[in-house]
């Protein structure tokens, strides 16, 4: 453990920008990634239970 | 013998690799985030800071597991899509297609993690040094097979032939590669190679790996859900579909 | 339209009646054939307009400028290879002849650069005098432009057979091939840029005449299964 206090963590010896951006950007495109798949489930099973529900009434 | 090779095509068919996939990812997903926790942890509290960099080389803990998977992927992109098309298989365009997304993302975050690292080491946003040149033709790679796919309306018509773009692509990357590098050392251009990490302590190796790990493992569980939504999608019209959102 | 007979004719002479197919459709059209080069001659234009008129910066990068340009233009015209015939029914009929397809392929690839790759090559000189190139650099890039036109044209039919009748098929095919031409475009104009560094290029020059031969052998190959792909 090399950190003194936590705003030494924080500022990474004055790479805060670059540390904290890149980490940043990694963490937040992979959540992003999850969430679009998810919304793309979402939506698939609704259109499809959709196209179900029209169909079955009628056959 | 018989029995083995039955049980492994059985998953071949979109409708048992659903459920196979839908069982599977989860876990792989968990791995992901506990290995990605423990790299994090050596990232920032194990590993030493460097001598030369400072703090700012902890970037190389998420710069290279995003480029060895930009890379890795391509090539299982270009396997499955071979598997397609020798066996001609649906399934397996259906994987090369699930990849595609993630391989490209991890491609632009290597660009992006390789920028912020060189301007604080390096002092420029972008330098055209082989390895970066050659990540930056890699995400053209994937662009254009993603642009392909979205351009053929037929879905069968698309997947065999983002396949062939695969393969001649996966094909293209070794002398992509190696005439980034020759036109890079004749020109005598960045001589500060991004490569060049820092002397590295066994802890830094260490870390790195389990990151690479912990992308792989999300990489697969993100493939997995994406197949998923695709084979739903594509399979909109059989029974067994309709049985299983309802 | 060649009509294509029963008698059985030997290889050679049926690619040899595919280039003479090619060049005389493309002689009913001559603009078609010489819009390219004039893409040619504008681009490369286009660069001093853009950067300036200071000649040494102009002699420094002639190679790279022209050599773009070049490669810019072969791609212009690399949408219409299979799409006249695929409108016409004729591309079905390659495909169900008894030649090889691959053959067949190879023979229009050649035409391509017959037509496109050709002609570029005998301007880059001209053009290569706006940009102040000694005649050393310009005998170098002729044979550059020489030996990696006719691999373009190969590589390119890859693109235009993956790109057949699909929606923005132009845009689309040069963001496929682009990446692929990378290395072509690194020797070419590292051949000129060697040279005249007194590194000479017969490197660089090997090494556009072995993507040659490697692109000879299987170009053909995907673009034919790209095509049956496409003809399903």
């Amino acid at each position: 453990m090399q950190w003194n206090s936590v705003s030494e963590f924080f500022a990474m010896g004055g790479y805060a920008l670059y540390v904290w951006g890149s980490f940043g950007l990694t963490a937040a495109v992979m959540v992003i990634e999850m969430v679009l798949i998810r919304n793309q489930r979402t939506e698939l099973l609704r259109d499809l239970r959709n196209e179900l529900r029209s169909e079955s009434p009628s056959s | 013998m018989k029995i083995r090779a039955i049980h492994w095509f059985k998953y071949s068919s979109p409708q048992n690799f659903y459920f196979l996939a839908g069982r599977l990812w989860p876990w792989f997903a968990v791995l992901a985030a506990v290995l990605m926790a423990v790299g994090l942890w050596i990232s920032f509290f194990v590993a030493p800071t460097d001598a030369q960099q400072g703090q700012g080389y902890r970037i190389i803990f998420v710069h290279v597991p995003a480029s060895q998977m930009s890379m890795f992927i391509y090539m299982v992109m270009a396997a499955w899509a071979g598997l397609g098309l020798a066996f001609n298989t649906r399934l397996s365009g259906m994987m090369a297609s699930a990849l595609a997304p993630t391989g490209a993302l991890f491609a632009f975050l290597s660009l992006i993690t390789g920028a912020l690292w060189g301007k604080p080491m390096w002092g420029a946003w972008w330098v055209w040094d082989a390895r970066l040149t050659s990540e930056l033709i890699l995400l053209f790679l994937y662009l254009g097979f993603l642009a392909l796919q979205s351009s053929i309306d037929d879905p069968r018509r698309a997947d065999k032939a983002c396949a062939v773009l695969a393969l001649v692509g996966v094909v293209n990357v070794p002398i992509i590669y190696f005439s980034v590098k020759w036109w890079n050392t004749l020109h005598q251009g960045a001589s500060v190679s991004l490569t060049s990490a820092p002397s590295m302590a066994s802890t830094m190796l260490t870390g790195m790996l389990v990151m690479v790990v912990a992308f792989w493992m999300y990489s697969i569980a993100a493939a997995l859900a994406r197949v998923r939504c695709i084979i739903l999608e594509r399979e909109r019209h059989t029974e067994w579909v309709k049985h299983a959102v309802e | 339209m060649m009509a294509f007979t029963f008698k059985p004719l030997g290889l050679a002479s049926v690619m040899l009646a595919v280039l003479r197919r090619e060049v005389s459709l493309a002689m009913r059209q001559k603009g078609e054939v010489l819009t390219p080069l004039v893409f040619f001659v504008v681009i490369a234009s286009l660069f001093p307009l853009g950067i300036g008129p200071e000649s040494a910066l102009l002699l420094r990068m002639a190679p790279g400028v022209l050599w773009v340009s070049a490669l810019l233009a072969a791609m212009l015209s690399l949408q219409r290879l299979f799409a006249t015939d695929y409108a016409d029914g004729s591309l079905e009929q390659m495909a169900l002849s008894p030649t090889p397809l691959g053959l067949l392929v190879a023979a229009k690839a050649l035409s391509h650069f017959l037509l496109s790759g050709l002609p570029l090559v005998l301007m880059a000189p001209v053009l290569g005098l706006q940009f102040g190139l000694d005649s050393q650099a310009l005998k170098i890039l002729m044979i550059s432009l020489l030996l990696g036109t006719p691999t373009l044209s190969l590589i390119g039919s890859i693109g235009a057979a993956l790109t057949l009748g699909v929606r923005g098929a132009g845009v689309l095919l040069s963001l496929l091939i682009l990446p692929l031409y990378i290395p072509v475009l690194i020797f070419g104009a590292g051949a000129v840029e060697a040279d005249a560094a007194g590194l000479g290029a017969s490197g660089h020059l090997s090494l556009l005449a072995a993507l040659l031969v490697l692109s000879l052998f299987f170009a053909p190959l995907a673009t034919t299964a790209a095509l049956r792909i496409s003809l399903e």
